[in-house]
């Protein structure tokens, strides 16, 4: 009898082990590609079906018809017009059109203009374009150590949305300590997220390294800790792995697309990757703190999070789970609009690593 | 070498897995068969092979390493230097195993005794064939498989782990890391009781299985006794290599994102929208 009993338990819990792994899982056959030397282990894996389901995300809407350059410019031709004010008429009206197709489809130009005056600031959203105007003529003209000449231009991010989809806000419970019954302070973990790829990394990374500028690195150079020159505790570490997490989902890629995991620190073992990658970090806190967050004054209560704060650019804002967003496309090539003059004070070591006088509002740090 | 006085009984010719008595005979004590032979013949193959591989790059023991193709060699054989003697060694590593395993059956087959050593051996080769053919063959390259190198293939081993982000979150891997460990401390709980039991106090009498079990039964409430702890040992160990198989072979061909995420299905789970 107890054996019989015992092989029912056994089928019971066969079958519901059997269940949760058909449920939750994907199928054969994968796409791979090798990412370092042959038997390394370094290769991305995907899954070609769920690509396919998402292509319509990642397919760059075709370029408006291109239109002359002759005549007039449109700041010459229309009243409260700052930063677009060196194109041709019909080149701004088509730029016009293509950022309402790529960022308000549903509302149109009343989303950013009054109906009855074009040229009124009265709504926010008139402000907030111009500002990401010059905020996409600015990365477009400086930051090619990350894009090259790919480039973003508002549909990078947007994709048809009046909001980006993938954005962040600080988390309500932000610097508090929140104590887990027997645990101790939570210290922001053990909370499923996408922003930490649903593991229990604590959920306060992008605040540290996206907006702030803290160090990523937590690997000593020593082969025995030596705390007295490096201090660096589990927390800084879990939140480290915890954007790690983050910026490999958001690229659709893993941690061996940028690391010879063996010796994660080790620059001359890792793959081009992740040097872009390290641009990207520096881009992104560039965009947060120099163009998005002195827009959060201008935005309404409702578009703000938990704590007020403005939402944010994390790696998805423009990658949206691919290494090269919208596969790739050159979009901007066809908008010149978008594209500014380099700034010659630009410098990328001063987002973080040798100054901050890069991080507009945040040199006292 | 000496024979235990038992031993000639056991030591009789016949009875072999596939019948007449070919290479049925003892090397010292040692019982050798056709599979002792063809065993010897892939392991001598395999070895020099790998001794061939190192000659081509370095004899420094540490960095040896014979690495499988490129992926872009698909499920096809590769130039020997390029992958093709990996291809050729994991041949005959895996003829070394399997006839291994058939000489345990035939000598269980002689001795007329259960077949547990070759199945539990079994589950080994299970495991490795995993690594090196099945999981291969179900992601379309023999290049997945792990470089033979006793530095190279913990490298393969982290960046594997790696490509699904947090390999402590595969199902599998947690349900073999424990058994792992459990193997482990079962071995170290019997152990210890044995080398108590069989080294008493100088005068006294070696103790006796009552003994062992009196000792869990205060300690734990509970003895398995003699018998059984050997069931569980085995138990425990083969899950640990069967459940470390499935959690390699779910890793690529069942599931291509972060492990962490493929925990997802049980934030979906109903019952935490149900009432609003």
């Amino acid at each position: 009898m107890s054996k019989m009993y015992l092989n029912r338990s056994l089928a019971v819990g066969a079958l519901s082990a059997g269940l949760a792994f058909v449920v939750g899982c994907e199928r054969p056959p994968v796409d791979t590609e090798q990412k370092g030397y042959r038997g390394t282990g370094m290769e991305e894996v995907t899954n070609p079906r769920i690509k396919e389901a998402e292509a319509d995300l990642h397919i760059a809407p075709d370029p408006a018809d291109p239109v002359s350059d002759e005549g007039p410019r449109a700041g010459e031709v229309y009243q409260n017009v700052e930063v677009l004010t060196d194109l041709s008429v019909p080149e701004f009206l088509r730029l016009m059109q293509s950022m309402t197709d790529w960022v308000a489809p549903d509302v149109g130009c009343t989303y950013c203009h009054d109906g009855n005056d074009f040229a009124s600031d009265d709504l926010y959203t008139y402000d907030v374009s111009r500002q990401m105007i010059e905020m996409n003529q600015y990365v477009n003209a400086n930051w090619e150590t990350h894009m090259d000449d790919t480039g973003v231009t508002c549909y990078t991010c947007h994709r048809g949305e009046n909001l980006p989809e993938e954005s962040w806000f600080a988390e309500a419970e932000a610097g508090e300590e929140v104590l887990a019954m027997g645990l101790g302070n939570r210290m922001m973990q053990n909370k499923p997220t996408d922003k930490v790829s649903w593991s229990s990394l604590p959920r306060n990374g992008f605040d540290r390294f996206l907006l702030g500028h803290d160090d990523l690195r937590v690997e000593g150079d020593t082969i025995l800790p030596n705390l007295d020159e490096w201090d660096v505790s589990i927390q800084d570490t879990e939140a480290s792995y915890g954007l790690m997490m983050h910026m490999s989902d958001a690229t659709g890629s893993n941690c061996t697309t940028c690391h010879n995991t063996g010796r994660l620190g080790q620059w001359d073992e890792s793959p081009e990757e992740r040097e872009i990658s390290w641009h990207g970090i520096r881009m992104t806190r560039d965009l947060n703190v120099n163009w998005i967050e002195p827009l959060e004054a201008d935005h309404p209560e409702a578009r703000l999070g938990p704590t007020g704060d403005i939402a944010k650019v994390n790696c998805a804002t423009c990658h949206y789970g691919e290494q090269l967003p919208l596969e790739g496309t050159k979009m901007v090539q066809d908008y010149p609009g978008l594209i500014g003059e380099p700034d010659e004070d630009f410098d990328f070591l001063q987002f973080g690593d040798l100054g901050t006088d890069g991080l507009r509002d945040r040199n006292s740090e | 070498m000496a024979m235990l006085d038992f031993e000639k009984k056991y030591r009789v010719r016949g009875g072999t897995l596939l019948g007449g008595d070919l290479f049925d005979f003892w090397v010292g004590p040692f019982y050798v068969g056709i599979f002792g032979v063809l065993t010897a013949i892939f392991a001598a193959l395999g070895t020099a092979l790998i001794i061939y591989g190192a000659s081509q790059d370095t004899f420094n023991v540490w960095q040896i390493s014979i690495a499988p193709p490129d992926l872009s060699y698909g499920l096809a054989l590769a130039p020997l230097n390029e992958g093709g003697l990996w291809q050729i060694i994991t041949m005959c590593a895996l003829g070394a195993f399997i006839t291994w395993a058939l000489r345990q059956a035939e000598i269980s087959k002689k001795l007329g005794m259960g077949y547990h050593v070759p199945v539990a051996f079994g589950v080994a080769i299970l495991a490795y064939a995993t690594l090196v053919v099945f999981r291969p063959l179900l992601m379309g390259a023999w290049g997945h498989g792990f470089p033979y190198g006793i530095l190279s293939h913990l490298d393969w081993v982290s960046n594997v782990g790696y490509q699904f982000l947090h390999f402590h979150y595969n199902p599998a891997h947690m349900l073999a890391v424990t058994f792992f460990f459990t193997t482990t401390l079962a071995l170290a709980l019997h152990g210890g009781l044995i080398l108590s039991v069989t080294n008493p106090k100088k005068g006294e009498a070696v103790k006796t299985a009552e003994h062992e079990n009196t000792f869990f039964r205060d300690i734990i409430g509970y003895s398995i006794g003699s018998l059984g702890i050997h069931r569980l040992g085995l138990f425990l160990a083969l899950n640990a290599g069967f459940w470390s198989a499935v959690c390699i072979i779910i890793s690529g061909p069942f599931w291509t994102r972060g492990w962490p995420e493929w925990w997802t299905w049980w934030l979906n789970v109903p019952i935490w929208t149900w009432g609003g």
